[in-house]
């Protein structure tokens, strides 16, 4: 966006977190609901303060079970609706979301995730990746997760998880962690279109001029069920054909591949950078979707590269995802930091390692 | 009346109430949900506010509402509802919102979510439906079963060393701020049935008036898991139940906060 008379390009200087409830805002979010819990309380503390001056509506819940259900609540209403939590809130939240996605409600969730098992500890964390993407709570749910690896992407892809929502009446995941959420950096408003308003006609906002309506996930009447799946597993389908995104790192002549997400995929990056200083030719997939997971992307590169080097913080999750993707299981590599971010220096070491192995 | 033909009447004196739907409901004989889904339904028509209700449906014999009362209904997970319509409510202030809850759902898994949509003064309606038992999962225990009640999961009878006490969640809640209304009623009477139908008014009329959150506790029956004929379920409604659960208003508010 650029400021009318110096014709410069305004930029916020804020939190990742902070980013994230810009975004919501330029969605049209106006139903916040949330319990704190560390590293994401930023979130609920920035809709208390502002959420008032928006016409809209922040509520502290009394638990993050109390929490994603209001969210149901509303999102049955036809809001556009918003949470955010850690890891074990998000672990009280599978139920609910679990209904959502059988009631087919938009929603955004987001996760800026700690360390685990159990309280773990605060610590930055990849280690909610199979939860996330592998759906997380039961009977099958699954539903769209992205993953931002910068505060302009904690804005945009907010943005974007409100749009895929509406489009495909699912809830979507944001999945970060405390580095992405406590970062500070400058990002730029306004470079992407926020959606624009959205009938729901399935809402149930009182059934005025029209017969009653339900939102609902049971379903006990003859093969309901058995219909149901199948519908929510077609728009699965439909998201996994039309809604991947990946950013490409430097694959054009990449020898060696380094599959990463979020924070991960930042320090990749300048490791990479490095990396081809001294002459190896690095490049990086960064899936932006983890689920849709970029599948096709990922064996094309496989077939083509020597070798690629997943990079998780947590012990090997994400690579799963690589091994079903190609069938190049021989050139898959894991490089894995539980509960803390690897440095360029640690990152750059593998990849030289690597190279001498491949040369 | 003999000569056949349809018999014509001056004046209709008691009819199905507009929102509540004609078909046959799926419950047991002696089961007391349908005289409450009607009094509901009675009192959604009494305020003309059918096309401006959501309904928030638990888990249990009652998420089947959505097929018998002619509102938009969600539907909770269990002990959820009152979560729900936490959501449904400050999304849309003006509509009137209810939940409908058993005693497995309100007063053992949703404890957390009732006591606190209470006291946070949610202006929503919770009809709150306590016979005793977990209907729709075959008879297990449930927070209100009596002592000594035997049910599927206390088969030598509830005992208070191992299982505690039988739950008064309409005397409890009445202790909370933000509750204005807070009722025991029951169903087993001609007269218990009116004033059970003047407690919905009242809790509606709550809500309407922003006063706080409203609650009415049936005390309901359960034939089929008690092992009991319709008539000696509803006796006992009459004996033991209300001498533990005593019938009457708890609170009742008389002037908004805000005001």
């Amino acid at each position: 966006m650029k400021d009318a008379d110096a014709g410069t390009v305004h930029r916020e200087f804020v939190k990742g977190n902070e980013a994230i409830c810009h975004g919501a805002l330029a969605a049209g979010c106006r139903h916040y609901f949330g319990y704190p819990i560390t590293p994401q309380n930023d979130i609920p503390e920035y809709m208390s303060t502002h959420m008032a001056a928006h016409g809209g509506v922040f509520l502290q819940a009394e638990s993050e079970v109390a929490t994603i259900n209001m969210l149901l609540g509303a999102a049955a209403a036809g809001k556009r609706v918003m949470t955010s939590s850690s890891g074990p809130g998000i672990s009280l939240m599978q139920e609910g979301i679990s209904y959502m996605a059988g009631s087919e409600l938009p929603a955004v969730i987001v996760n800026i995730s700690r360390s685990g098992p159990g309280l773990g500890g605060i610590a930055p964390s990849q280690g909610d990746y199979f939860q996330a993407v592998k759906g997380g709570g039961h009977g099958g749910c699954r539903i769209p997760v992205l993953a931002p690896h910068s505060v302009q992407e904690m804005y945009e892809l907010t943005m974007h998880a409100f749009e895929l929502a509406d489009r495909y009446r699912t809830p979507v995941m944001i999945l970060g962690d405390a580095i992405i959420g406590q970062m500070k950096e400058p990002y730029t408003p306004g470079l992407c279109e926020p959606p624009g308003p959205i009938d729901k006609p399935w809402a149930t906002t009182g059934c005025a001029g029209r017969p009653r309506q339900h939102v609902k996930s049971l379903y006990l009447k003859d093969d309901d069920i058995e219909r149901h799946n199948w519908k929510l597993h077609e728009k699965l389908q439909r998201i996994e054909k039309a809604e991947v995104r990946a950013e490409s790192y430097h694959l054009e002549d990449a020898r060696i591949v380094l599959v990463a997400f979020g924070t991960a995929a930042r320090v990749c990056k300048t490791a990479i950078q490095w990396a081809r200083k001294e002459g190896i030719a690095a490049g990086m997939i960064r899936p932006v979707t983890l689920f849709p997971f970029p599948k096709t992307l990922v064996h094309e590169t496989a077939g083509k590269a020597d070798l690629l080097l997943v990079v998780e913080m947590n012990t090997g999750q994400m690579v799963e995802d690589v091994m079903i993707s190609t069938s190049h299981h021989d050139k898959v590599r894991f490089m894995g930091k539980p509960c803390a971010m690897p440095t360029p220096d640690d990152i750059l070491a593998e990849i030289r390692l690597l190279a001498g192995k491949t040369s | 009346m003999s000569g056949g033909g349809k018999q014509h009447f001056d004046k209709v004196v008691f009819k199905r109430p507009d929102s509540l739907v004609d078909v046959k409901t799926h419950f047991c004989p002696g089961c007391h949900h349908g005289i409450a889904h009607r009094i509901v339904a009675e009192a959604i028509d009494h305020f003309g506010m059918r096309e401006k209700t959501v309904g928030v449906a638990c888990v249990g014999c009652s998420v089947f509402l959505y097929d018998y009362i002619d509102v938009d209904v969600v539907e909770a997970p269990h002990g959820r509802a009152p979560a729900v319509a936490t959501g449904v409510k400050r999304a849309l202030p003006d509509h009137f919102v209810f939940t409908y809850q058993g005693d497995g759902d309100l007063a053992a898994i949703g404890t957390s979510e009732i006591i606190h949509a209470a006291n946070r003064g949610e202006n929503l309606t919770v009809i709150f439906v306590n016979n005793t038992t977990y209907g729709m999962t075959g008879g297990q225990m449930a927070p209100t079963t009596m002592l000594g009640q035997k049910t599927s999961t206390s088969p030598y009878g509830r005992e208070f060393s191992n299982d505690g006490y039988p739950i008064k969640m309409a005397e409890l809640l009445a202790q909370l701020e933000g509750v204005a209304f807070s009722a025991r009623v029951a169903t087993s009477s001609p007269a218990q049935i009116r004033k059970a139908k003047e407690a919905v008014k009242t809790a509606f009329d709550m809500q309407i008036r922003r006063m706080g959150l409203s609650v009415v506790e049936f005390l309901s029956t359960c034939p089929t898991n008690w092992g009991m004929k319709p008539l000696d379920a509803r006796n006992r409604v009459l004996g033991e139940m209300i001498d533990y659960f005593p019938l009457g208003t708890f609170k009742e508010r008389k002037q908004a906060d805000f005001v």
